[in-house]
């Protein structure tokens, strides 16, 4: 395994054993992609082939996948991933001056990722919290009835706070 | 207050443990049935209940796990679809949030009755806190003995995992959805074969939403007269979980009995339209159900009501619009959401969601024309040739926009711009 000794012994291990508690391996791609993009920052070239080799997938039959799916990451992201629902119940509470401030705020475009290299800004459909709209996920962990000063006030904790767990992307 | 059999156990706080879903009759369904009834006579209960599929199509469960050949191969498996991208739907994540068991049990006689020994969960990727409650409670059901090998000391044993999907809409599809759990592209494929005849690994598979099982514990432990006795309507039995959102003071998820009026879940559960908004158009079921007006405030939401006015009920997510609130700039999100969403597999749905948009994007920024209307509506007819579901829910909004707020879309193209901004 030339390029899964890429990873720690303990990881290695422990996705081997993930994808053969599986009915196939193929079935566990998402996991594992998952867990490189977490360990490598996003499913770089490299993390390709070390799916591909883990998963005995052609880097092409993951490709398929990993460039389909709106939370596996291709392109290098930031260390917060933040996904605004851009959906029609959000879309009513503001969420269009909600993302605008969140852009200035970060100074960037949407898609893009601030300098620092901290938070990434990326646009996903319904979030399932239509009941707290406006609403949108960092790191896959959820903030609801957003404002101006939520947003400010949850940017401002993450970029002080450098040493917290990030969670998985 | 109505009777509350998925939400008994609900709290503001917190969810249920396993005892107490247990001191609720949970779990009763499992020791009454198993080892003791053939999976023909859960069918048989089930089908004379009535249960119809609570994940938006409403087609009867018990039909469905009857697709399953008596003589088929095993191993067999049975599918709990908690993906819920549809716009204005959390049902499923209040559910799992209130009382995981009932799913885990539900799911368990939904494999009895249909001769599988293993379940998947299929979880969207926002809903993680989700998944990791359902792993947690099903190790302590498997504790308990009521899931994994051979349970209450019966003959029957069933595993359940928790899949997480990478996150598109397309996933909550059927078939689209048994690909991606086979770490396959996730595109539609047009039946037959069905999935109860060929589905994971060419095996029999049953999908089911996983408000649809948790129903199932409660319909064998009383009966079908008991569970028809739950609803004001005579052709949908049960309680549904509405959703309802937009500009209402207490959006939120409730247990009501189908059949229920539209009137009355915005006014009464959901605290009626927020200050100095009036009602002007909902759509009933997610983002792929056609716009109610408020001449249909008092038609009964259950399946046949609803589709005997020409409208769906999809997944009961109630999203209400006011008075201040454009619909052309509504649609032209959903279409968007989409647009956006399509797997691009087949060309109705690749190539006509964007162009659907791109005119409504056009009648909203003041640049429409007249013939834009026949334009959206002939693509409309287009879309129902699409493989799967998705393009002709996509059609809904546009063509209700049309045929019931046409004198808004004219007046963006008569005024060149959008009316509602200032």
């Amino acid at each position: 395994m030339a390029y899964a000794d890429l990873l720690p012994e303990e990881m290695r291990k422990q996705l081997i054993q993930r994808i053969a508690e599986g009915e196939t391996a193929r079935e566990q791609a998402i996991d594992v992609m998952t867990a490189l993009q977490n360990h490598f920052g996003h499913m770089s070239d490299q993390a390709m082939l070390v799916a591909s080799e883990l998963l005995a997938m052609t880097p092409l039959e993951l490709e398929e996948l990993a460039t389909f799916y709106n939370f596996i990451y291709r392109q290098p992201v930031g260390k917060y991933v933040i996904h605004v629902c851009d959906s029609a119940v959000c879309w009513m509470h503001g969420h269009e001056s909600l993302m605008d401030h969140l852009l200035s705020r970060l100074k960037i475009r949407l898609g893009e990722t601030t300098e620092d290299g901290l938070f990434t800004v990326l646009p996903v459909c319904c979030l399932g919290y239509c009941d707290h709209a406006p609403a949108m996920l960092v790191n896959r962990h959820i903030h609801g009835e957003l404002t101006r000063e939520k947003i400010d006030r949850i940017l401002t904790r993450l970029a002080e706070e450098p040493h917290l767990p990030t969670g998985m992307k | 207050m109505y009777p509350q059999v998925l939400f008994a156990n609900r709290k503001a706080s917190r969810i249920a443990t396993m005892e107490e879903y247990c001191r609720s009759g949970g779990y009763e369904a499992l020791s009454l049935v198993v080892g003791k009834w053939t999976g023909k006579d859960v069918c048989a209960e089930v089908q004379r209940a009535n249960l119809r599929g609570r994940g938006g199509a409403g087609f009867p469960a018990a039909i469905k796990w009857l697709g399953v050949p008596e003589e088929a191969d095993y191993p067999r498996y049975v599918v709990a679809n908690c993906d819920e991208m549809e716009p204005g739907t959390f049902k499923d994540r209040v559910l799992v949030h209130a009382d995981p068991h009932m799913i885990l049990e539900g799911m368990a006689l939904t494999g009895y009755a249909t001769g599988a020994e293993k379940g998947f969960i299929f979880v969207r990727p926002s809903y993680e806190s989700s998944a990791r409650i359902l792993e947690r409670e099903i190790q302590k059901a498997r504790d308990a003995g009521y899931l994994g090998k051979n349970i209450l000391g019966t003959d029957f044993s069933f595993e359940i995992v928790v899949h997480r999907s990478g996150g598109r809409y397309i996933c909550g599809e059927a078939t689209a959805l048994l690909n991606a759990l086979q770490g396959k592209r996730p595109n539609p494929v047009k039946p037959p074969p069905y999935p109860t005849v060929k589905g994971l690994w060419g095996r029999p598979t049953v999908v089911n939403n996983i408000e649809t099982m948790a129903n199932v514990p409660h319909i064998l432990r009383n009966g079908a007269e008991w569970y028809q006795g739950l609803s004001r309507s005579s052709t949908s039995p049960g309680t549904k979980l509405f959703c309802v959102s937009g500009r209402v003071n207490g959006p939120g998820c409730f247990e009501l009995p189908m059949g229920i009026t539209l009137r009355e879940i915005i006014e009464e559960h959901a605290g009626g339209l927020q200050p100095g908004c009036h009602y002007k158009a909902c759509l009933p079921g997610g983002a792929s159900t056609r716009y109610l007006t408020s001449e249909h405030l008092d038609v009964p939401m259950d399946f046949e009501s609803v589709a005997a006015i020409g409208h769906r009920m999809g997944t009961a997510a109630i999203i209400v619009f006011d008075q201040n609130t454009c619909l052309v700039g509504a649609t032209l999100n959903l279409t968007q959401f989409f647009a956006r969403e399509s797997c691009g597999w087949c060309t109705p749905c690749r190539e006509g969601l964007p162009y659907l948009r791109d005119l409504l994007w056009r009648i909203e920024k003041g640049e429409g024309e007249e013939e834009f209307i026949p334009m959206m509506r002939a693509m409309c007819d287009q879309l129902w040739n699409a493989y799967c579901a998705l393009a002709p829910g996509a059609a809904s909004p546009v063509e209700s926009l049309l045929t019931y707020f046409e004198d808004e879309v004219r007046e963006h193209i008569r005024q060149k711009r959008c009316p509602f901004k200032t």
